[in-house]
């Protein structure tokens, strides 16, 4: 296994051009082309404008204002980590003529899905820190310098995840469909689209408990402390807990997948 | 010359069968019959490769050939790595590229540029080297004027040519292929054939899995014969090759002997045909209508034919002929009483069912006398003059004006084996013959 990861290391090249190839064909053959990337999470932000203004004002607490963009700052880092999943699910099945014809190093695939995404990511941030500085919410010098690092635990933490969904779609292919549902659950067990004061004050809904034992719950509170509210980034305890967990995560997915490697030539 | 380049080591390579469960396992059916750590063990397994050791010393160009489903491909991904024997070993030396399906990694969407850089990294060269052979790539698979249109814009013949110039341009130390060498037009196969000769003189190691017994004979230093996930013969290709072509004959004989059984049982228990009973005329026309091509038998059964046999040369019945040989068709038939009236017939048909030959004794201007009881009769053909192919036989006793005593339309099959591959259907003893202007010699393989 470690072999392997030192593996991986070689095939930056690879993971680097097929990343590249990702983006190239997604939006190959559209008007917009690239500039979707923009395009999407700008015109997400103003649906939920619309709706948190027009069609459901004072559903939020009144000191989140704006508060589509506080949801921005939530839901712009799950749709890399949902959308990485979903498509991790299938990469491996959808991928299976590489694997069967070609000597190819299977992990590759679900990295890959997961880093395209996170470029996605990258480009919606601009859309993001626009319109921060346009409602002058001030930014913290101090606070955006913890940003890699929550970005950097997120990356371990999909990537973990990625591997082992990944690696069992190909034995159980419910878990595709499965996990379309559930990423739908986790999406609203986590402060995305409430703040999660509202939990920890007022007592309603999940408690904070709960959502404390769900990790990407930190994730987004630490984006929002550092993007959204002001005053220093006070999360950074449960962040750094986090990354250490992602790391073990991360090298659980790989084990998993080191194990199942084999079966895939034959499961795909 | 003296090092091994591939050395496999009594490889055994077992796949589950899915027989016990549905294609997919779900979770909740595993879950409900408890069955889910069950389910991940194999039950029912299928050997593929029943331990295979070889050796391909570095530098020889070695050839694999069996039959579909014998394991030649499963040895083949062995070697490359993208399956692990269950047990036993492979160890290859050296860089390995494997042209098992081509252009396997291109994405249809991106430019025919693109795919080769990405298919060249995933083949384990490096952007610089890539870039260094670019135009050579572009160039042997003919795709200049394509090579920035996206791939799903290809003609599969344009994707097959570019996924090969991009394999075979890895330049590798040991060159795998799977029957991909058939790529392209003609010109195009001399390409791959041209290059592959140069691998050769450059010393590299080509494994090669092929059904072209012929590039076998005419490419390997050494071949493998693999049976059934067993290996068969090996060594010097010629002889591996003729042990294999007698095998495929012995088979091929087998198949078509239970092929006959079922066609004739398959006859016999038809009703005896009406219309040779109610109208003896449609009856007698039948084996003049155009030689329509249809399986039966049909006739009033006062003579039977109760067996035909061919028999060949070395006086066994048989069903796979060689071209020139000497064949005997024997039909065994009983009388249920004596008749006068009667006449022996044979037809030859191809496998599309054109009638290659027919006659019958009274053409042949014999008169009938009598026939009781059993009796046979023998169509003694001195030379086969028919090319290779699969052929049907009709065999039929009838009266002179054509009433059908017992009619068996094509429900006789044998096939004739040549050497060479002349084309047609009958081949005409003949030979050759040249001014001194003219000169030809024999092409060695």
């Amino acid at each position: 296994m470690i072999q392997n990861l030192r593996n991986l290391l070689k095939y930056r090249g690879l993971i680097q051009s097929l990343v590249v190839r990702d983006l190239k064909a997604r939006y190959r053959g559209s008007v917009l082309g690239f500039f979707w990337s923009f395009v999407n999470p700008l015109l997400l932000l103003l649906i939920y404008t619309f709706v948190f203004t027009v069609v459901l004002p004072g559903m939020h607490p009144k000191e989140l204002e704006p508060y589509a963009l506080f949801m921005f700052c939530g839901i712009l880092p799950w749709t890399w980590f949902s959308s990485s999943l979903l498509e991790a699910s299938g990469v491996l099945i959808s991928g299976g003529n590489l694997i069967k014809k070609v000597l190819f190093p299977a992990e590759v695939l679900p990295i890959v899905t997961v880093l395209a995404n996170m470029v996605h990511f990258f480009l919606g941030l601009p859309i993001l820190l626009g319109f921060l500085i346009y409602f002058r919410h001030p930014l913290n010098i101090t606070d955006l310098a913890w940003f890699p690092v929550v970005v950097f635990t997120q990356l371990l933490l999909t990537v973990g995840l990625a591997l082992i969904v990944s690696a069992l779609t190909v034995h159980f292919r419910d878990l595709k469909d499965l996990l379309a549902n559930l990423m739908t659950l986790w999406f609203f067990a986590t402060p995305i689209i409430y703040p999660m004061q509202l939990a920890a004050r007022t007592g309603e809904g999940l408690s904070k408990r709960v959502l404390d034992l769900n990790p990407f719950t930190h994730l987004a509170i630490s984006y929002q402390e550092i993007l959204f509210y002001d005053g220093p980034f006070g999360h950074w305890r449960w962040l750094l807990a986090l990354l250490v967990a992602s790391a073990a995560l991360f090298l659980a997915g790989y084990a998993l997948f080191d194990r199942l490697r084999d079966s895939f030539a034959e499961g795909v | 010359m003296s090092s091994i380049a591939i050395d496999a080591r009594d490889v055994t390579k077992v796949y589950r069968k899915f027989a016990h469960r549905k294609q997919f396992a779900t979770i909740k059916s595993a879950l409900l019959s408890g069955s889910l750590v069950r389910d991940l063990r194999p039950e029912e397994t299928f050997a593929a490769l029943k331990g295979i050791s070889f050796q391909v010393p570095a530098g020889c160009t070695y050839g694999i050939i069996g039959r579909n489903g014998s394991g030649k491909s499963t040895m083949l991904k062995c070697v490359a790595g993208i399956s692990r024997p269950t047990t036993g070993s492979v160890t290859v030396t050296g860089r390995v590229s494997a042209l098992i399906e081509l252009g396997a990694g291109f994405h249809p969407e991106i430019s025919g540029r693109e795919n080769v850089f990405i298919n060249g990294i995933m083949l384990g060269l490096t952007r610089k080297e890539i870039a260094r052979r670019f135009d050579e790539i572009v160039e042997f698979a003919e795709l200049e004027d394509f090579i920035d249109a996206p791939v799903k814009t290809y003609s599969s013949g344009m994707y097959m040519r570019l996924g090969f110039a991009v394999a075979i341009h890895v330049n590798p130390d040991v060159l795998l292929i799977d029957e991909v060498l058939a790529v392209g037009d003609e010109g195009f196969t001399h390409k791959c054939l041209d290059k592959f000769g140069e691998f050769r003189r450059r010393g590299k190691t080509v494994l090669l899995v092929t059904h072209s017994l012929a590039l076998v004979e005419r490419f390997c230093d050494e071949a493998l014969w693999i049976d059934g996930g067993l290996a068969g013969a090996h060594g010097d290709p010629r002889r591996v090759v003729g042990a294999y072509i007698t095998d495929v004959e012995k088979r091929e004989e087998r198949a078509l002997a239970a092929a006959d059984a079922t066609a004739q049982e398959h006859a016999a228990s038809e009703p005896v045909d009406q219309p040779a009973i109610s109208d003896p005329v449609a009856a007698a026309g039948a084996p003049d209508d155009g030689f329509k091509a249809s399986e039966g038998r049909w006739g009033s059964r006062d003579v039977e034919i109760t067996g035909v046999s061919l028999i060949g040369e070395d006086g066994q019945p048989g069903h796979v002929f060689h071209s020139g040989e000497v064949v005997t068709i024997e039909l065994s038939v009983t009388a249920k009483h004596p008749v006068t009236d009667f006449a022996f017939g044979i037809g030859l048909f191809s496998a599309d069912g054109i009638c290659c030959y027919g006659t019958n004794t009274d053409i042949a201007d014999l008169k009938s006398v009598e026939l009781t009881g059993r009796g046979t009769a023998r169509f003694v053909i001195e030379s086969l003059d028919l090319v290779e192919g699969t052929y049907k036989l009709d065999a039929a006793v009838h009266k002179r004006d054509g009433f059908a005593y017992d009619y068996h339309r094509q429900l006789y099959t044998f096939r004739v084996k040549s050497r060479t591959k002349d084309v047609g259907i009958y081949r005409p003893r003949h030979r050759w013959e040249f001014s001194p202007s003219v000169r030809l010699s024999p092409r060695g393989l």
